[in-house]
């Protein structure tokens, strides 16, 4: 994986002592909130229900044991012994005092890491397909070009203030592991007819509280040109983007209402005077980042067959493993999601574990899916029963990925100052309720999202079924969704109808499920049966 | 009645105006009547508290209750880690903020 540079240590040794000098100055008086707000803002710390929030960087997902095991000591010397991984492939601690955070980013900045641009209107943390680097599917490891665009955008002094957030996702599959379309701009690497490798360029989707899927704008950039078509594309939103309205300053409502095809003109009109301008990083820059994305020494004439006779190992082997592109290795995907917990929660300990794990059987490398979950990207298929015996023992061994027990949510009202509802503890009685019945596995795939607001970080937009909390004369109130997905068949999540409580919300999962059980055919996923018979079966079983 | 709340600068530790200070329990909290927008201009000058505002509150047998659920899971702390609230030993603690 990526290892800094002396440049990249320079600038974030010397932003942790900015950012001390400035909270020095905040807590002596000499800066009023007003003043400091912005400057935490930029180094990820947030004020929230309970604490002090801090939001790590993880770019691309991709860390080291070395790097997990700072995580972890952070939670238990500043934290309250945990940490909450994010939908963005992060991490966020829910209990920082302000006068602890610069020495929270000084031992970040001895592992690599950092809380910069993890706020505020600025490119955030660059996403990327959890299974890079191993999938047997892939035209090529995206990691390297999220790593230059990454490097491109950190402090990018005209992407600094932009009209709002802005996320960038890249991926190199056909299949969507990443919610590419969702994003401000999604890039997926392709290969052309001749075989050379470009970037199809989707722009203008996103979540939030005016759902959109990204229209693909360009359907082959050459990789040489990949960050001047990228500066293009957000020269365009800064200069048009809505920044006299907060709820229309994304780009995804300039794209819809400039339209696609005036937007990509103009695009091509900046990126035709940028190519001029030659600020297209160096092809050498690309090179030297590329051998740290190289595969690692994998064993060749390893053995492929699953020794299955433990029948609890085999359910989790063949629920939490993905296909790697190495015969003889698989990605193994731990569970933060054990029944009735709290999802993207882990203990100091259990990060601990995983970093040891990581060292021991997957070449020190972890990934954070944006489901909330981890993954030991390379892992000899003849270790995982000492895998697995190792997580299980540690509540880590959930046989449940892309099951219903398998929910993304927000920290919700419990933890974030802009929720309306509690997320979590619905998603804690769904898994119980389906656990407890024993339906989990009948159900196969179902990917459940849970937001607490309309700002939707739980992705309730994209979930096979989706809930979102509202609050209803100051009473939490759920509304029901069904049919999103943020996979290569993406689509937008529709409402059923009027909400439900908080018991009444964990029925009508229930109940969706029950007309998807009765009504499915071979084969079929929800998603698929929702997709064939449409909402009207549901809506009947839910409302009569 | 009409309490105070707001953050601790340094912790950012949820707190309540008692009267003189900042107290980290609701019950504490003192009902400011009109005085809310004087008494935050002060405390605002005197940088302890963070982001300090006016909210509806109740006092009943039990203690002070703030009337929306917002203010009643910040006054307790997260309804999903009991073990982490104000009242880890009180099973029964969670009852008034849902």
């Amino acid at each position: 994986m990526y290892q800094y540079d002396s440049y990249d240590q320079a600038m974030v040794d010397t932003r942790v002592e900015e950012f001390r000098d400035q909270t020095r100055r905040r807590l002596e008086g000499k800066l009023s909130e007003d003043q400091f707000k912005p400057l935490r803002l930029m180094n990820g710390l947030y004020l929230q229900l309970h604490a002090y929030m801090l939001r790590v960087a993880i770019p691309y997902g991709t860390l080291d044991s070395r790097q997990m095991h700072a995580l972890a000591d952070i939670a238990d010397k500043y934290d309250r012994g945990y940490g909450h991984f994010t939908t963005r492939q992060n991490i966020q601690y829910n209990w920082i005092k302000l006068e602890d955070a610069p020495d929270i980013l000084a031992d970040l900045a001895k592992v690599e890491m950092h809380a910069i641009q993890t706020s505020g209107n600025c490119i955030r943390n660059i996403s990327s397909d959890h299974f890079a680097g191993a999938a047997a599917d892939e035209v090529a490891d995206p990691r390297p070009y999220a790593e230059l665009l990454r490097q491109w955008s950190s402090f990018h002094p005209e992407f600094s203030y932009l009209p709002r957030k802005f996320k960038i996702a890249v991926i190199a599959s056909d299949s969507d592991r990443a919610a590419m379309k969702l994003h401000d701009i999604g890039i997926q690497i392709v290969r052309n007819d001749a075989g050379e490798l470009g970037a199809a360029f989707f722009v203008g989707g996103g979540m939030g509280r005016t759902p959109m899927i990204a229209p693909c704008i360009r359907d082959f950039v050459p990789l040489d040109q990949l960050v001047t078509y990228a500066e293009a594309c957000l020269r365009v939103y800064n200069r048009h983007g809505r920044r006299d309205n907060k709820y229309k300053a994304r780009i995804k409502i300039l794209v819809h209402e400039m339209g696609a095809e005036e937007y990509a003109r103009q695009v091509e009109e900046e990126f035709a005077h940028l190519l001029e301008q030659g600020i297209e990083p160096p092809l050498a820059e690309l090179e030297r980042i590329r051998p740290y994305f190289a595969d690692p020494e994998f064993e060749t004439g390893l053995p492929s067959e699953l020794d299955r006779s433990d029948p609890e190992f085999a359910l989790w082997a063949d629920s939490n493993t993905h296909p790697h592109k190495t015969p003889g290795y698989v990605s193994a995907i731990i569970s933060l999601k054990p029944v009735g917990g709290i999802p993207g929660d882990a203990s100091a300990r259990q990060m601990h574990l995983m970093a040891e794990l990581a060292k021991q059987y997957s070449f020190d490398e972890l990934r954070v899916m944006h489901t909330q979950n981890i993954v030991l990207p390379h892992v000899r298929i003849a270790d995982l029963h000492a895998l697995w015996s190792q997580l299980e023992a540690a509540g880590l061994g959930a046989p449940n990925l892309d099951t219903i027990e398998d929910i993304i949510a927000c920290p919700g009202l419990d933890y974030c100052s802009l929720a309306n509802a509690r997320s979590i503890p619905i998603a804690q009685r769904i898994s119980e309720r389906f656990a407890a019945k024993g339906r989990t596995r009948e159900l196969g795939e179902l990917k459940l999202k849970i937001s607490g607001c309309i700002n939707a970080c739980g992705h309730h937009h994209a979930g096979h079924i989706g809930i979102l909390g509202v609050d209803k004369k100051g009473v939490e109130n759920y509304q029901l969704l069904l049919g999103g997905s943020e996979a290569q068949d993406t689509s937008l999540a529709k409402i059923t109808g009027p909400g439900f409580d908080e018991a009444g919300i964990v029925d009508a999962v229930e109940t969706a499920t029950e007309v998807y059980l009765s009504n499915r055919t071979e084969g079929e996923r929800f998603l698929d049966t929702y997709r064939r018979i449409g909402m009207e079966p549901f809506k009947e079983a839910l409302y009569g | 009645m009409n309490i105070l709340t707001g953050n601790d600068l340094k912790s950012g530790a949820v707190v309540w105006w008692d009267g003189t200070g900042w107290s980290l329990y609701v019950d504490d909290a003192v009902d400011v009547g009109d005085r809310a927008e004087e008494i935050l201009a002060r405390e605002q000058s005197a940088r302890r508290v963070n982001a300090a505002y006016a909210i509806s509150a109740n006092r009943d047998d039990n203690g002070v209750r703030p009337a929306h659920i917002k203010e009643r899971v910040r006054a307790l702390g997260p309804t999903v880690r009991p073990d982490l609230t104000l009242k880890p030993k009180d099973p029964a603690a969670m009852n008034w903020v849902i």
